[in-house]
């Protein structure tokens, strides 16, 4: 260990890109940084602003309109309750925040990546090692490179939680168009479809469950990586969590960690509640009606 | 002009294909080009009429599938052209091959492959919303087609709510809605359970008298070719080894293997009574008188003697008893003569529905063309012999010491016709 035959220097290698990439591409550095600040700052003015409750209720209506019944709402509004009651709320909010703009970017990202990977061999094979590389990746070794270009806060945190929670969008949404019948698709060739509207009329509308499943699993990552971001100066219940680690705050840290596990539960359920009605079955309940 | 024609069409997987194509053309069989890729289709050409319903024959394996999807460029050709009336599929752009693909040659699929997600009234439009057609016009003639296959009043259904027939005719409706000149079926009724099979041919070949589509039908079923098929091609690791009619690859068979193919078909549905007819042995024209017609039944060795007029339409069967009776009255005509003891059947007539009239007659059955005119006999031997399996593996599995000469149909029937 001492002295080994040969020292691979790429510790080395790693921060001089990253020192090239501060010194070349700083400034593009600070606009990213300044667009992913204000999304976030945008959406906690949403989410804390308003009084508590009627967020509860917005929330919860979404969930009602998720799964048509009454369990899923009403068990929101009980989970809300407790997050306001153990005072978590508005680092709840903060931390929804940060999980909505990184999951919208990692996403918008995800999804035509998987589509070209889907469609495309090459690309295919190019992007799974890479997506191994970010699944595995120790979360934290994300967050170092990211403080050092973005400086403490919340883009560092919302930066490592994309990077992080990018691969199984990309993932489900290739496996999802590749499961497509291939008769299917190989009639829309036969009637002279152009591969456009085969991706729109038939491959993503029957990949659409698996796609929503890489949706819900994107999610739940960001908010797992944003709790793990209040380490760098995100803001959230993440912050709550690392300062109950540091001064050995029991009752802290069980506060801040039941409400990262009611927001996980709320998204979860709403998510894959959105992801179940696949095509074929809103086809079903609009013939029926 | 043919509506399709193939020629030395190739189709090789794998890494290699050009040089496996290659050496196919100089020779090589196709495991000895293994290691440069798979040869799913070597060296076909035919050519399909318009109108014609061409049957491509041949176990899993063969090809037969990714022939067929060379015929609308789903799979491009490693060598050799497709062509499609006057355009060669080969040097289209793919633009160009889409505009093929909506206007000229629609496909109806193994699993039917239609749209979980849709009605069946906007799957069987489909091809007309690919076209642009506007959505009124597109209903019209989405609801005609599934009229034609007899779906009406399932429009507003999903497939998943039809059974496997019915998805089927929603694939047929859909391909008849694109109103294409050619009509690719891959496998179309093979998923299918026998009878809903046997139902969804015969309404095919309904809609085919009506709308006389150029259609290419892939199968694995040898008596669906025969029974779809105006013509066959039967193909056999990736080779075409035999095209014709169901009845000369019957009668004639290319090599062992179409032979031993072809031993388990139900010949009698197959075959026509024109196809196994000799030439009649005593025929008498109205005209003449007992003498003449006792002497042709005299020079034919036969009891009785087909009566027909100058344009050979029969009239009946004369006995020579009768014959002979009338010449000793001294009567002249004799028309008055026949008996009605035989049946005539149609020359296009399935052997199967001759075993009744060859059965109650004593004579050759008589047969006749559309308009009635004797153009052959049957001999009840003759017919026994046309549904004895073929002998395809030579003398050494025949009765021992036969001299070549016996047993053999067709000279048997000719000695006792001339």
């Amino acid at each position: 260990m001492n002295d080994p035959l040969v020292r691979i220097p790429l510790g080395d290698w790693a921060r001089d890109v990253i020192a090239w990439l501060t010194s070349t591409l700083g400034a593009l550095f600070d606009v990213v940084g300044d667009v992913l600040r204000a999304g976030y700052d945008g959406l906690t003015f949403v989410l804390a602003e308003p009084p508590f409750w009627a967020v509860g209720l917005v929330l919860a209506a979404i969930a009602l309109l998720a799964r048509r019944s009454w369990q899923l709402p009403v068990g929101s509004l009980i989970g809300f309750a407790i997050i306001y009651g153990v005072d978590q709320w508005d680092n709840a909010m903060a931390t929804l925040a940060l999980v909505l703009v990184a999951s919208a970017i990692a996403i918008a990202i995800a999804i035509p990546i998987g589509i070209l990977a889907a469609r495309n061999a090459t690309v295919s094979a190019i992007t799974r090692p890479v997506l191994d590389f970010m699944q595995t990746m120790p979360a934290f070794v994300y967050l170092l490179p990211a403080v050092i270009l973005f400086r403490v806060g919340v883009v560092p945190g919302l930066v490592a939680t994309v990077i992080f929670a990018l691969a199984p969008g990309v993932r489900l949404t290739e496996l999802g168009i590749r499961q497509v019948d291939t008769e299917v698709v190989e009639a829309g060739h036969a009637f002279g479809a152009t591969p456009r509207r085969i991706l729109r009329q038939i491959q993503l509308p029957l990949a659409l469950p698996t796609i929503m499943a890489g949706v819900n699993q994107v999610i739940m990552l960001s908010l797992s990586m944003v709790v793990i971001s209040g380490l760098v100066g995100a803001a959230g219940l993440g912050q709550d969590v690392v300062r109950s680690l540091q001064s050995v705050n029991i009752g802290l840290g069980v506060e801040a960690g039941l409400a990262v596990v009611i927001l996980a539960m709320y998204l979860d359920r709403v998510t894959s509640a959105f992801g179940k009605r696949s095509a074929v079955e809103r086809a079903r309940a609009s013939a029926k009606a | 002009m043919a509506a399709l024609r193939a020629e030395g069409v190739y189709k090789v997987f794998g890494r290699r294909p050009a040089e496996a194509v290659r050496r196919l053309q100089a020779g090589a069989t196709r495991d000895e080009v293994k290691n440069h890729g798979t040869a799913a289709v070597i060296d076909a050409s035919f050519e399909v009429e318009a109108g014609e319903t061409f049957v491509v024959m041949g176990l899993s394996g063969s090809g037969k599938s990714t022939l067929i999807r060379m015929l609308n460029g789903l799979q491009p050709p490693t060598a050799g052209r497709v062509v499609l009336g006057d355009a060669d599929l080969s040097t289209v752009s793919s633009k160009e091959m889409r505009q093929i693909r909506q206007k000229r040659v629609s496909m109806v699929f193994q699993h039917f492959a239609l749209l979980p997600h849709r009605t069946i009234i906007d799957n069987a439009a489909y091809p007309l919303a690919l076209q642009d057609v506007d959505r009124t016009e597109r209903r019209q003639r989405a609801g005609r087609a599934l009229e034609m296959v007899g779906l009406s009043g399932w429009e507003d259904h999903l497939p998943s709510e039809l059974s496997g027939g019915m998805r089927q005719r929603v694939g047929l409706a859909r391909a008849l809605a694109a109103d294409t000149e050619i009509l690719l079926m891959d496998e179309a009724f093979s998923a299918l359970d026998p009878l809903i099979r046997r139902e969804m041919q015969e309404q095919l070949l309904e809609l085919q008298e009506t709308l006389g589509k150029t259609i290419v039908f892939i199968t694995h079923d040898l008596n669906e070719a025969m029974h779809l098929g105006d013509r066959i091609a039967m193909m056999r690791d990736g080779q075409i080894v035999q095209i014709g009619t169901a009845e000369q690859i019957l009668s004639d068979p290319a090599n062992d293997y179409v032979a031993q193919f072809v031993a388990d078909v139900d010949k009698t549905r197959v075959l026509t009574a024109g196809s196994v007819m000799v030439r009649p042995a005593a025929v008498v024209t109205s005209g003449a008188g007992p003498r003449v017609a006792l002497r042709e039944m005299r020079e034919a060795q036969a009891s009785a003697a087909y009566l027909v007029d100058k344009d050979r339409t029969l009239r009946g069967v004369l006995r020579d008893e009768d014959v002979v009776a009338a010449q000793r009255a001294g009567s002249e005509s004799l028309v008055d003569l026949t008996r009605d003891e035989v049946t005539a059947v149609d020359v296009d007539a399935p052997l199967s529905e001759i075993f009744a009239p060859s059965a109650e007659s004593p004579l050759p059955v008589p047969v006749v063309d559309a308009r009635g005119r004797l153009v052959g006999v049957i001999p009840r031997v003759t017919l026994l012999e046309a549904m004895a399996p073929n002998d395809t593996s030579g003398p050494d599995t025949s009765s021992g010491d036969v001299a070549p000469e016996p047993a053999t149909g067709p000279s048997t029937t000719d000695g006792a016709a001339s």
